[in-house]
């Protein structure tokens, strides 16, 4: 098993490498004088050409990229154009809002889903199977942009239940030591924090899990019935064991692989949707971090968080085939 | 997936495209069975239904359309649904059913030149790589697989923020992301074509590697293709409408439905309308395009047929 992680760890090396290379290069895609671009028409020579020698713009390729790539290895992300801020700094700080929303929205997705195709799945054919399926087939073709405005006119605007925006009310007081709120509310006993934060998740967490949601019902739901059809689910049935019992511990392990793989895929891409989420519900994560730095131009933030998120992707694919392989042993990796 | 047999053929010219001919009715009568298994299934003719009423929608549309989807009337901004107007104004006393049917037309246009740009590079790429394989294949896959470290949304994003906003480039992006899903699937559709006795047999009538992979490969990857487009339009119109959300696609005064969905948000309070209409009509043509592009995967793929 170790082996094998050192092998895959191993074989990334050459993916990052490629993304490092496609991330640089994204700012070489401008057409015309980045410079120019990211400090528009009314900048003067002489702020143009400061801003190229920061950048190191003026170099060879080969020279920028060696310099970009070094920067990251030891840590450093670049500053702001606009701000001056330092990008990793800043990313340390809304990475945590992200991962909490992220994770947030999984645990919505995997409990929901999969609770509902296995009963769809149980019960197939029944009016549960055919509402959920239905339900799934809409959510998998909603907008998550239209779903998460329409739940903040919902429960915001008309019935006034939620709040529409951010991660805390203001006036609310925690203390924090993780950056993620939930976590750091019980860490610090901070109960009315606590329901404050669950509360502002609530919708986001709904909005960027429903896609998830509905693919993984479905998944669960197909793979469920065809471990249902195999002989030892009957030997299990026959032998008098109860039916919840042969259900959740023998039906559904042998079916959660399929899901496991498609849980692992959403993860990442939850990453990606999470830009739409944040941007709808202000939520102060990287999503719309990279979001305002699209609209102000401001491309080492771009760069450096596209191939942060990029990274996260990469590794959460792998550690879902390292979870796929410890679960099934049957599967042998060369 | 039709290739069961190649009737020998005495002399045969090695550059015409008809080996395999003989198999012309066995493969005409597959694409029927799939017409009827599609026609057959509820939920992909619902999906077809939809599909269809959408390029009606784009061809009618000055006829349907009650007004101008640009004009502008200050004075009726904001005005919930009535007779006058169906679907409501906007903020700038727009007709929201006139430009959701104009709109018809961009969603239609992102679908053909998105999925078009995925599918062409795509298809190549995943051909050359499949067939040629050595290190042709690996240098492509590398490739693709950078291309897929990056969650598609983000990577269309970090695209269009280079390229520009606007709506062409929006579909560049959407299109440049698609690209690995299809290389990847025409890939491991060539690989097992190339090994089939009807292209052994195209090869040693002395047909060149660049004809045998245009003519004969490629064509019988066709059903996976089709499905894979179906599917990837929806995914492309909801992309681009995320694009257009977010300001860095289709820009103002063009009545795209991720546009519009942007414009309306500001007033979401005092007229859910402006953002609701768009919204829904994002979401009723991605679910047609999904329905007939699950209904086409279960018709097209013969291991479903028993």
């Amino acid at each position: 098993m170790l082996k094998y992680i050192i092998r895959r760890l191993i074989m990334l090396i050459p993916v990052l490498i490629g993304v490092s290379i496609l991330t640089f290069s994204l700012i070489h895609l401008i057409p015309g004088d980045p410079a120019r671009s990211m400090l528009g028409e009314k900048a003067t020579e002489a702020q143009l050409e400061s801003l190229r020698e920061e950048l190191g713009l003026n170099d060879s390729y080969i020279v920028q990229y060696g310099r970009f790539l070094g920067d990251i290895l030891q840590g450093d992300l670049g500053e702001s154009i606009q701000s001056k801020e330092d990008i990793a700094i800043q990313l340390l700080h809304k990475l945590p809002a992200t991962v909490e929303l992220t994770i947030f929205a999984m645990l919505l997705a995997v409990i929901i889903g999969v609770l509902a195709g296995v009963i769809a799945a149980v019960k197939q054919y029944s009016w549960f199977d055919n509402i959920s399926m239905t339900g799934a087939l809409f959510g998998v073709s909603l907008p998550i942009f239209w779903l998460g405005l329409m739940m903040i006119w919902l429960f915001s605007v008309t019935l006034n239940i939620l709040p529409p925006s951010g991660r805390l009310t203001s006036g609310v007081e925690l203390n924090t030591i993780t950056n993620f709120y939930l976590l750091d509310s019980i860490l610090t006993g901070n109960w009315l924090a606590f329901k404050d934060a669950f509360l502002h998740l609530l919708m986001p967490g709904l909005a960027l899990g429903t896609i998830p949601m509905a693919i993984i019902a479905r998944m669960t739901r197909s793979s469920m019935l065809e471990v249902m059809r195999q002989d030892y689910i009957r030997t299990a049935d026959a032998k008098g064991l109860k039916k919840h019992f042969v259900i959740f511990q023998h039906a559904l392990k042998n079916a959660a692989l399929p899901v496991l793989t498609v849980i692992g895929l959403q993860f990442g891409l939850l990453l990606g949707g999470a830009v739409l989420t944040e941007t709808i519900f202000s939520w102060p994560g990287i999503g719309r971090y990279v979001y305002l730095a699209v609209l102000g131009r401001d491309y080492p933030i771009v760069q450096s968080t596209i191939l942060i998120v990029a990274t996260i992707f990469v590794l959460v694919n792998l550690l879902t085939d390292v979870l796929y392989k410890y679960f099934d042993p049957r599967i042998r990796y060369e | 997936m039709h290739h069961l047999s190649l009737q020998p053929n005495p002399l045969p010219d090695p550059n015409s495209a008809n080996i395999g001919e003989p198999e012309q009715t066995k493969s005409s009568k597959l694409w029927l069975d799939s017409a009827m298994r599609i026609v057959k299934s509820k939920t992909s003719f619902i999906g077809l239904c939809i599909i269809l009423i959408l390029i009606l929608t784009a061809i009618l549309a000055p006829i349907i359309a009650t007004n101008s989807p640009t004009d502008q009337d200050i004075i009726n901004r904001y005005q919930p649904p009535s007779s006058e107007h169906f679907l409501g104004t906007d903020e700038l006393g727009r007709d929201i059913f006139s430009r959701i049917v104009y709109g018809s037309r961009i969603s239609i246009q992102i679908g053909v030149i998105a999925v078009g740009i995925a599918m062409i590079i795509g298809v190549l790429l995943g051909g050359i790589a499949g067939y040629f394989g050595r290190w042709i294949d690996q240098i492509i896959m590398r490739i693709i697989d950078i291309m897929m470290a990056f969650p598609s949304i983000l990577l269309a994003i970090a695209l269009v923020a280079v390229l520009g906003p606007g709506l062409t480039n929006a579909m560049i992006a959407v299109g440049i992301v698609g690209i690995p899903q299809f290389a990847r699937i025409v890939r491991s559709a060539v690989l097992s074509i190339k090994e089939t006795e009807y292209i052994e047999a195209a090869k040693s009538i002395g047909a060149k590697n660049g004809r045998v992979l245009m003519q004969h490969v490629l064509p019988n990857c066709v059903a996976p293709i089709i499905v894979q487009t179906t599917l990837s339009i929806g995914t492309a119109i909801l992309d681009a409408a995320g694009l257009s959300f977010l300001g860095l696609g289709a820009q103002p005064p063009t009545p795209e439905w991720g546009a519009m969905l942007s414009d309306g948000q500001a007033a979401i309070q005092n007229a859910p309308w402006v953002v609701a209409f768009p919204g829904l009509a994002i979401f009723f043509v991605v679910l047609g395009f999904n329905l007939l592009g699950d209904g086409l995967r279960d018709a097209l793929d013969p291991r479903l047929k028993q």
